[in-house]
């Protein structure tokens, strides 16, 4: 019998394979991440990938179920004071860091007071806060000085940044110093002697952690790990991804490209997994530069936006686009308010846009864009704007860069007047967690919009336990929103995470988390 | 050995003015480290907390003072990023990166040199014709076109080859050479023709030699003529574009890397550069320098072993 050549090499290749070095491991999830995991602390920086880094190796005392509901994670019970303003928390037993000592009180204090340093939610809530202190090795207490509405949503964040637990000694960390010891009490162990900065993350299974009893749910529930290893291969070019992915290579694509989403959606060995918020689009104007100190011309860039023509640009498939939303607080979300956006209703209206430009003042001084090569969505979302101002007859000046000059430029308050990004809604959906919602001059992030009433509001809106009232709040901070404009949402969009059907138990939570998944 | 001693001395000044411009273009160039580890909803405050603890608010004299401090005491410093030993991370992707580079180098070598003696042997012929058209194609195409064609015909239509990464030797030949073979192809076959191109150029030059005439007029065989007297005197111009290709492929695999996601120093420059981490920039730029210098230096040696007349 002769066998093709073809067959004959392949056979070849494979079977010497089989006698390599390497000894196959059957429970190994590969996945390609959203990016390359530089900085181990989730504490110290918020982006996504060291986010889901935390999650790998940390855990949490309370966690969002699927529903957004507030369940305990780390904690067994807790009670609050009449008064609402003391909160006892009882740390479930038997709980270990993964070098086998115990998880105490002590140590959850010092995580706490480290994220409430550095999170924009941890601040708020720690303004509020008089003491936190261990009562023994397995109890805290967090004492306020006012009531605090949202203590569990809080302490249950499920975005940047999520208050993880470390051990006392690593969370006694400056906030602004990255961390050194990885020890977590999470699923699973960071291999550092694995860890090669630009390429590959490896995580094994923690024997020490404790699941909870209940089934995983969301975040929340238990985190049960089915597999023995979870490496991150953080593949830079996006083609190669998607081959090394429809190849078999990669069980995971976390975040492939918008225009990668239709071929994969038509592919049967390939299911994606998209969460209920999705993402938030944001053109943020600089509120320090003219004409954008004059709210007017803040407002004329609401009337440029067709949120469509946006999502459009940056590839998504009409599936994946939320139908235009006005709700700063997320479409879908517990704070979805139509309140203060009529104006804006109706979409795109240049000439409006034209009209309060000019009553702001402009008289054809140059707008500086910030306009980034990558990523896609902020790329095409700038060019979208530079398009759309150049059609009401702004003098546009479009600054191409990439994206760390860009992140450098956008954090002095001179030399430029817009730029673009996108938050997920976990990061966005109220007004606790919202960054870019803050109206507090220097302390907010870059565009320093300054707004007292806004600010009011946003501490009203924390203060307030009542849920009926507190809807009211979210109804007047928005439509105050819309008078500020702090930032101008240019679209809700859902970008999913593509993983091989021999995958069961995904989790479809917006974090790419390996507990829950079995591999056949 | 005198002169051996004096070109490594002269290694000095040159990685010393290598070091000053990239530290004063790095930290003249816009961009900031901090701006990007305090992340999207950073303050002001955060950030200028972050660039105190990196010392990146220093004056840029005594940041360089303290740069150089640390180099002379062997000690490339420290990752703003990942907090790893600057030595440690260049450690990590100097294996992947040399392999493909030798293996690039040796594939090139290995065809070219034939086919480079071929054609000036055949000149005129349809074989002359054919080898230099083949390495006018392969000149002409772009290593990331060849790769995903590659890939596309070998990995995903074929499934001999993985798309993409790198094993080590350790992990066992058959997976290392597994991942190497559509990297080094298609990173090699651009310098293939150009050793080709070099060679029956040199060759066609010495084969028109009166002492090639001579030889041929004693009757020597083709394959000792070829081999013993015409590529020994063409070696010198060959071993220049075989060196001088090592040095553009260190610079230049950087393709073939990401292409392949291949875990290499091309791929740890660019991402360094990306995302300013400084001490990891000008680490790699004075390792980069000193192996230029160094193939340089190799390069010249082997002339004197090709070419008595030169000595130094």
């Amino acid at each position: 019998m002769r066998l093709p050549a073809t067959r004959l090499l392949s056979a070849c290749l494979f079977s010497a394979a089989a006698f390599s070095a390497v000894p196959a491991l059957a429970a190994t999830i590969h996945m390609i991440p959203q990016g390359d995991l530089k900085i181990l602390d989730p504490i110290q920086n918020p982006s996504y990938i060291t986010r889901n880094h935390g999650y790998m190796i940390y855990d949490t005392l309370f966690s969002q179920n699927a529903k957004g509901e507030v369940k305990p994670q780390m904690v067994d019970t807790w009670k609050v004071s009449a008064d609402q303003k003391t909160w006892t928390f009882t740390l479930r037993s038997g709980l270990k860091w993964s070098d086998g000592t115990p998880v105490t009180a002590a140590d959850c204090v010092a995580s706490l007071k480290r994220w409430g340093a550095k999170d924009v939610s941890g601040r708020l809530l720690f303004a509020a806060v008089g003491e936190i202190k261990a009562i023994d090795a397995a109890s805290f207490a967090i004492v306020l000085k006012a009531p605090f509405g949202p203590v569990l949503e809080m302490l249950g964040k499920p975005s940047s940044n999520v208050p993880f637990m470390m051990p006392e000694r690593v969370a006694a960390t400056d906030p602004n110093e990255q961390i050194k010891d990885t020890t977590g009490s999470g699923p699973f162990v960071f291999k550092r002697d694995e860890w090669v900065p630009g390429s590959k993350v490896v995580y094994v299974k923690n024997p020490h952690y404790l699941p909870r009893q209940e089934p995983a749910d969301g975040l929340a529930g238990g985190k049960v790990v089915k597999v023995d290893r979870v490496e991150w291969n953080y593949i830079p070019d996006q083609n190669t991804a998607l081959t090394a992915f429809r190849n078999g290579e990669m069980d995971v694509y976390e975040l492939p490209p918008a225009d990668f989403i239709t071929p994969l959606a038509g592919d049967a060995s390939v299911k994606l997994a998209t969460d209920n918020l999705g993402n938030q689009g944001w053109l943020r104007p600089n509120h320090l530069a003219a004409p954008f100190d004059n709210p007017k011309a803040r407002q004329a860039l609401y009337y440029l936006v067709n949120q469509d023509e946006y999502l459009a640009a940056a590839g998504f498939p009409q599936d994946y686009r939320h139908k235009t939303c006005t709700a700063y607080f997320m479409c879908g979300s517990v704070n979805e308010t139509a309140a203060g956006a009529t104006p804006y209703a109706a979409g795109q209206n240049l000439a409006k846009a034209k009209q309060l430009l000019q009553e702001a003042g402009y008289k054809g001084e140059k707008i500086v864009v910030l306009a980034p090569s990558e990523p896609p969505v902020q790329a095409a979302a700038a060019m979208v704007t530079i398009q759309n101002l150049k059609k009401i007859g702004v003098n546009v000046e479009a600054q191409a860069m990439d994206w760390s000059t860009l992140l450098a430029r956008r954090s002095k308050k001179e030399g430029w007047h817009i730029f673009h990004t996108f938050s997920v809604g976990a990061d966005v959906f109220s007004p606790a967690v919202n960054a870019y919602a803050q109206a507090n001059c220097d302390k907010a992030p870059s565009g320093w919009p300054c707004d007292a009433r806004l600010e009011e509001l946003r501490a009203a809106w924390v203060a307030e336990g009542d849920a009926t009232k507190r809807k009211a709040i979210t109804d007047e901070l928005q439509t105050r929103m819309y008078e500020v404009v702090p930032y101008v949402n240019f679209g809700q969009f859902f970008q999913p995470m593509a993983y091989r059907s021999n995958l069961s138990g995904v989790l479809n939570v917006g974090v790419p988390v390996m507990w829950n998944i079995e591999k056949k | 050995m005198n002169y051996l001693i004096k070109r490594i001395l002269a290694v000095i000044p040159v990685l010393a003015v290598v070091a000053v411009i990239v530290f004063l273009l790095l930290h003249l160039s816009p961009g900031d480290p901090a701006v990007i580890i305090a992340g999207d909803t950073a303050s002001a405050a955060d950030i200028e907390h972050i660039r105190h603890t990196l010392g990146l608010d220093r004056p840029l004299p005594e940041q360089f003072a303290g740069w150089l401090g640390q180099v002379l005491q062997g000690n490339l410093g420290v990752s703003v990023f990942t907090g790893l030993p600057v030595a440690e991370m260049i450690a990590q992707r100097v294996e992947p990166t040399l392999w493909v580079s030798a293996l690039t180098m040796l594939f090139a070598v290995v065809f070219a040199l034939p086919m480079g003696i071929l054609a000036a042997w055949k000149a005129g012929t349809w074989v002359d014709r054919l080898i230099s058209g083949l390495a006018v194609a392969a000149f002409s195409l772009p290593v990331f076109v060849i790769g995903y064609g590659l890939v596309y015909g070998f990995s995903t239509t074929l499934g001999w080859f993985p798309v993409q990464g790198f094993k080590s030797l350790s992990e066992g030949f058959v997976p290392f050479i597994r991942h190497l073979a559509l990297p080094v192809v298609s990173g090699g076959l651009i310098y293939m023709a150009l050793l080709a191109r070099m060679t029956r150029s040199t060759m066609l030059e010495v084969l028109g030699e009166d002492y090639i005439r001579t030889a041929r007029a004693k009757g020597l065989s083709s394959r000792r003529l070829l081999l013993r007297h015409a590529l020994k005197n063409a070696a010198v111009p060959i071993v220049t574009t075989i060196g001088l290709g090592i040095a553009m492929l260190l610079s230049g695999v950087i393709v073939t890397e990401s292409v392949f996601a291949i875990p290499g120093i091309g791929r740890l420059t660019v991402d360094s550069i990306l995302r300013r981490d400084y001490p990891v920039i000008q680490g790699i730029v004075l390792v980069t320098a000193a192996a230029y210098v160094a193939i340089n230096l190799v390069t010249d040696l082997l002339y004197g072993l090709f070419d008595p007349r030169i000595r130094y």
